[in-house]
């Protein structure tokens, strides 16, 4: 028999797992901690290294920073719109391609295509359908005129018309991940269940709202979680829209301000951008739980 | 006799009812598919119309773009201009480039990684493994916002800004795919596994020749993923390169938009944006059904 060379024995795994582990503490673990540290000291300057004391003047100043309030009532404003239309859509979108045979794989195909698409650029696309340059009014505001609106700059203009196109892109989205989950979802249905239904002359209504919605429930549940995750932390749409200067468009995000307290014009305040990311994970962890709560009385597993 | 004739009578007359009824249900069913169908093609042009109008817009010239108030939804003299200047007026194969570089190492890094640990956690044996794995798994609910703060603050103290280095390292480790492939391997029969110990194939061997070669449409799905996010990542890059000669496609398109083609040159624009989009479409088209079944086992967006 031939004999081994060396035994690494027990610490062979931990060997295999060494790069993993490197990177992970290197820039998960340890940011993680470091974080924390961070939104408490006080005047933290990044080029010395030094700061005045610990407290939570961080969480007091970023409370306080009308930019930050700006964010706040943006993001808030983007879930409470956003979540609940976009899992509605797609509800319907997936109940009606679940309901066909003929060229249901053609339009799952196409509903899909947002997903696989860079935000930043398609953004461009929303932004010259819904803007108004000195040549053009923008397809969108044409056909506003056509059928007698008034014409808006959507991406320049008022507030609620660039929350609206930001709205709009948002689910454009978000859409395709909703719907490939929730066409699963009823097609995984047990036929057996309609066909019990259909023998005692149920309308087709009541199965929907009695037998397909419990079914899918913790889908929808599912979604409807991960939707207010993303949805909290949306930027990139946003600055696919409207440019990186944020503020500036009153359009910014809790992620966008981290970010800019981070680095750019108004940068080089990572204590400030600590604490806001804390607070906006506090926040999410919060709405979390709160959905965690009101489910167990609402879904059924 | 008449009792009979009666009876007769109505049940011809049933029977009438019952063609009535069946041609009203057919008719209805008519309407809800039909109602089905013009719903779906309807979000169908929604989703597709972006991707017409980029198109569209990025064949027209300058002149021809700016001189139509009223857009048309055909070019009448196409060209191929915008996206010649596309290439020579602003760095955009120098962002595919980039983006391509980034996106090719941080993949085949992940991948060496994350096989390793997979091996590790699901075949070998050691003491707090179990543990470990929890702490691994709570990973995945940490955000990236949390974690990039200090990540941020660590390249620039390692003097990584503006260089693919501090663009891959922070962007490599994923322990979503990691726990995917761990369960693909645990998939595997133990017994596979004995047979090989007893034939003296190191460990090493072992995961190279069988599991890996077992484990490929897992490796395949997990590779798409990870190209994807690397071929969008926008956030990152933002915050880890400000000299163009490093930015990917998504700063890179930001920069043309902001301070690209001098004037706003909407057309040529919107070629960059349609040489960006292709690259994910015709990789999405060949590995449709992968893409889907990946997504739906975990991906996220939105």
């Amino acid at each position: 028999m031939k004999k081994k060379r060396f035994d690494l024995g027990p610490i062979k795994g931990w060997l295999y797992l060494l790069p993993a582990l490197v990177f992970l503490g290197v820039f998960m673990v340890y940011p993680l901690i470091d974080v924390f540290i961070y939104s408490f000291e006080e005047g933290y300057n990044s080029a010395s290294q030094t700061f005045f004391g610990v407290g939570d003047y961080n969480y007091q100043y970023v409370l306080r920073d009308p930019y930050f309030l700006q964010a706040l009532k943006n993001t808030f404003i983007l879930v409470a719109i956003t979540v609940p239309l976009s899992t509605l859509i797609a509800l319907l979108l997936s109940v009606a391609l679940a309901s066909i045979e003929w060229l249901r794989n053609l339009y799952q195909t196409v509903f899909f295509l947002p997903y696989v698409t860079n935000t930043l650029a398609v953004g461009l696309v929303f932004m010259i359908l819904f803007q108004k340059t000195e040549y053009t009014e923008g397809l969108v505001n044409l056909l506003i005129n056509f059928f007698g609106g008034t014409s808006v700059d959507f991406i320049d203009g008022p507030y609620w018309a660039k929350m609206f196109v930001l709205c709009l892109y948002t689910i454009w989205i978000v859409m395709p991940f909703k719907i490939l989950i929730l066409t699963s979802a009823l097609l995984g249905v047990d036929e057996t269940y309609y066909q019990s239904a259909k023998v005692d002359g149920t309308s087709k209504f009541r199965t929907f709202m009695r037998i397909t919605l419990p079914m899918i429930s913790p889908m929808i549940f599912y979604l409807f979680i991960t939707g207010c995750i993303g949805a909290f932390k949306a930027y990139s749409d946003a600055v696919a829209l409207f440019g990186t200067d944020l503020n500036a468009a009153e359009m910014n995000t809790i992620v966008g301000y981290v970010y800019d307290m981070l680095y750019g014009d108004s940068g080089g305040y990572p204590s400030y951008a600590s604490a806001a990311a804390i607070i906006l994970f506090t926040i999410v962890l919060t709405i979390t739980c709160i959905n965690l709560l009101v489910s167990k009385k609402n879904v059924h597993y | 006799m008449f009792i009979i004739s009666e009876k007769v009578e109505k049940t011809m007359k049933n029977n009438i009812d019952y063609e009535k009824i069946e041609q009203r249900v057919k008719v209805k069913q008519g309407i809800v598919k039909t109602l089905t169908y013009v719903l779906l093609t309807f979000w169908g042009i929604v989703v597709l119309f972006p991707f017409f109008w980029m198109v569209l817009t990025s064949i027209k010239s300058y002149g021809e773009y700016n001189s139509e108030y009223i857009p048309k939804f055909y070019s009448s003299n196409p060209t191929i201009q915008n996206y010649l200047d596309a290439f020579t007026q602003v760095p955009l194969a120098q962002y595919f480039l980039n983006t391509l570089i980034f996106t090719v190492i941080t993949t085949a890094v992940m991948l060496v990684v994350i096989t390793l640990a997979a091996f590790a956690f699901a075949r070998l044996e050691f003491k707090g493994k179990d543990a470990l794995f929890v702490v691994f798994l709570s990973m995945m609910m940490i955000p990236n916002e949390l974690v990039i703060i200090t990540n941020f603050v660590t390249i620039t103290d390692l003097e990584m800004r503006n260089t693919f280095a501090g663009l891959i390292l922070p962007s490599i480790m994923s322990v979503f795919y990691l726990y995917l492939l761990k369960e693909t391997f645990q998939q595997i029969p133990d017994n596979l596994y004995q047979a090989a110990k007893v034939d003296g194939t190191s460990d090493f061997k072992y995961l190279l020749r069988v599991m890996i070669p077992i484990a490929k449409p897992t490796l395949v799905t997990i590779t798409i993923l990870k190209v994807i996010e690397c071929w969008n990542s926008y956030v990152w890059p933002r915050l880890i390169t400000d000299d163009a000669a490093y930015f990917l496609v998504s700063n890179g398109i930001q920069e043309i938009r902001e301070n690209g083609f001098g004037r706003e040159n909407i057309p040529a624009m919107m070629a960059a944006v349609v040489v960006i989009t292709l690259p994910l479409i015709i990789l999405f088209l060949i590995f449709r059904n992968k893409i889907m079944e990946g997504v739906s086992r975990g991906g996220t967006k939105g």
